[in-house]
């Protein structure tokens, strides 16, 4: 299941969605955290998913690569289509979904035994694929899309829990694109940042679009309105709002969504 | 300028200070009463048994009773074999179902499989010898090293499974997540990225273990037996330092008296440097 990174193409007007929700729900045991939300996320775009602490937007989030699989008591219904197939279908191996969709963390977790080379090729090298010279050549890329081979490319041997919180975070996305995904997850990837480490990370952001499809989940509507294409606002649960980031800040259509933008509450 | 609510309470200042002296008095002695029993035993094998510990010890064969000289090598041997055979099978089944514990907490077999090793910490070590020998004495009919091992092994399994079990749980779930993510399989996630993260943890486990189960005489009376000739070979009886000293202690001669004491200061030095080694090498390596 290898997707190649298409190249984004303006001139072309696109019409597959590279994922597609269709009255998704997600339940903690009894309790709905995600309610009917019905979505499409274009290839090469960068999708905020915004709104207050705890209305579903991480949980959501993890309903796209089947992470809630790991957790006790979480239950996901509804279509979630990736590229047309439905990633929750019987017969679909959960492991090629999260090949296919990336996830990176609130907190950069870097594999605190490995190097950064190491780090890197996890993906690959732990699934199987292990010639050098093709390995050297994925780092390379990987970090580079990453912004951060210049940082490290003389300790690539180093511990990767010897970099900056922003360096570890950038190399957590470089090991998810190491594995070329299609989609990459960001649950608040700046969160646990300083302003620079943060500012490093939306710049890489409009890079990475032509590589890969970004869905990202922030609790930061600036930065929501800095880096994404499509905005995403849920309010309990329930998605409010969707559209065009520069229409729903300039033009929210429901009121809630204006007052959460404009600071009411969240 | 020190306001009223920092300057006040000269007698609670006094009090808290004789309060502060007392509970540190106390801590102190408590540490000393763990201590002084440790420094007793060595200074007492020390006194009694460095007299015989030199090459012959760990080169020669026990002399007769009553003629000087003569060393113990076939035990020192014996006990480091009991060790790998021990080790081989607790280390294996200890890890194996440690990981399973902490892997897989939902499976319905883990409360039971949890309990029943917390419950195997307390059987005593001569009926895990009592096991051994049905198992592997009886149906031989005669008494071998490998039912030793395996004995010694058996006591190990729950302190390796605790051990592996606590320290994998201790890898933070963002890292498993993390590896997850990466399309990886729940056996790839395990094997390359929580074990290594847990390794140190686990092999201070194995150590600790190990030096458990090192002096160990009484599983091996009725399964290894002894042995006062040299022997390798796992399906015949094998030497032990602690049957030495079991069986030289309650002799009637002087020299097997020393020899005994010898034994035991090799043996309490030998669980104190792996210990000390193991914990010396992995919290280096935690920095």
């Amino acid at each position: 299941m290898s997707i190649p990174a298409a190249p984004a193409d303006a001139s072309r007007p696109v019409v597959e969605p590279v994922l597609e929700l269709a009255d998704v729900n997600v339940y903690y045991d009894a309790v709905r955290a995600v309610k009917d939300v019905s979505m499409a996320v274009r290839p090469n775009t960068v999708t905020a998913l915004i709104g207050a602490s705890g209305c579903g937007k991480t949980t959501l989030l993890r309903s796209l690569n089947r992470m809630h699989d790991l957790t006790k008591g979480a239950r996901v219904e509804g279509r979630v289509l990736f590229e047309g197939q439905d990633i929750y279908d019987r017969g679909v191996d959960p492991v090629a979904v999260r090949r296919a969709i990336g996830m990176v963390f609130q907190k950069p977790n870097p594999f605190p035994t490995m190097s950064v080379y190491d780090n890197v090729v996890a993906g690959l090298r732990l699934a199987g694929r292990v010639r050098r010279a093709e390995l050297d050549a994925v780092v390379e890329r990987s970090l580079r899309q990453a912004a951060l081979w210049d940082e490290v490319k003389d300790r690539l041997g180093g511990p990767a829990t010897g970099l900056s919180g922003g360096q570890q975070q950038r190399l957590c996305i470089a090991r998810s694109l190491a594995v070329d995904p299609a989609v990459l997850l960001m649950d608040e990837p700046t969160s646990a940042l300083d302003p620079q480490a943060t500012a490093r990370i939306e710049e890489l952001l409009a890079e990475l679009k032509q590589y890969v499809t970004i869905v990202i989940v922030t609790h930061n509507m600036q930065q929501a309105g800095r880096v994404s294409d499509l905005t995403v606002f849920m309010h309990l649960g329930e998605l409010i709002e969707q559209g065009p980031t520069d229409q729903m800040f300039t033009r929210p259509q429901k009121e809630l969504t204006e007052r959460y933008l404009s600071g009411h509450f969240g | 300028m020190v306001g009223p609510a920092l300057r006040r309470g000269g007698t609670a200042r006094r009090r808290r200070g004789v309060m502060n002296g007392f509970a540190t008095v106390l801590v102190v002695l408590s540490a000393a009463v763990v201590l002084t029993p440790l420094v007793l035993v060595l200074i007492y094998l020390v006194g009694r048994g460095i007299g015989s510990v030199n090459l012959a010890f760990f080169t020669r064969l026990p002399a007769p009773a009553g003629e000087p000289g003569g060393g113990v090598a076939q035990a020192v041997l014996g006990t480091l074999e009991l060790l790998l055979i021990a080790s081989v099978i607790g280390l294996v089944i200890g890890i194996g179902t440690g990981v399973f514990v902490a892997e897989y907490p939902d499976h319905p077999l883990v409360p039971t499989v949890r309990l029943l090793s917390d419950a195997l910490v307390g059987i005593p070590a001569i009926v895990m010898g009592l096991v051994a020998y049905a198992l592997l004495v009886v149906p031989l009919r005669h008494f071998n090293g490998l039912s030793g091992g395996v004995s010694l092994g058996l006591i190990m399994i729950p302190y390796v499974v605790r051990a592996t079990d606590e320290v994998m749980r201790l890898v933070p779930r963002a890292v498993r997540e993390a590896g997850f993510a990466l399309g990886l399989p729940h056996w790839r996630v395990i094997l390359s990225i929580v074990l290594p993260g847990a390794a140190s943890g686990i092999v201070t486990g194995a150590m600790l273990a190990m030096a458990r189960v090192a002096g160990e005489a009484a599983p091996l009376l009725f399964t290894a037996f002894g042995n006062q000739y040299w022997n390798v070979d796992p399906l015949k009886p094998m030497a032990a330092l602690p049957l030495v000293i079991y069986t030289y202690s309650i002799s009637p001669y002087d020299s097997w008296h020393r020899i005994a004491s010898a034994s035991s200061l090799v043996l309490v030095v030998l669980v104190l440097v792996t210990t000390a080694l193991t914990r010396f090498v992995f919290t280096r390596r935690a920095r």
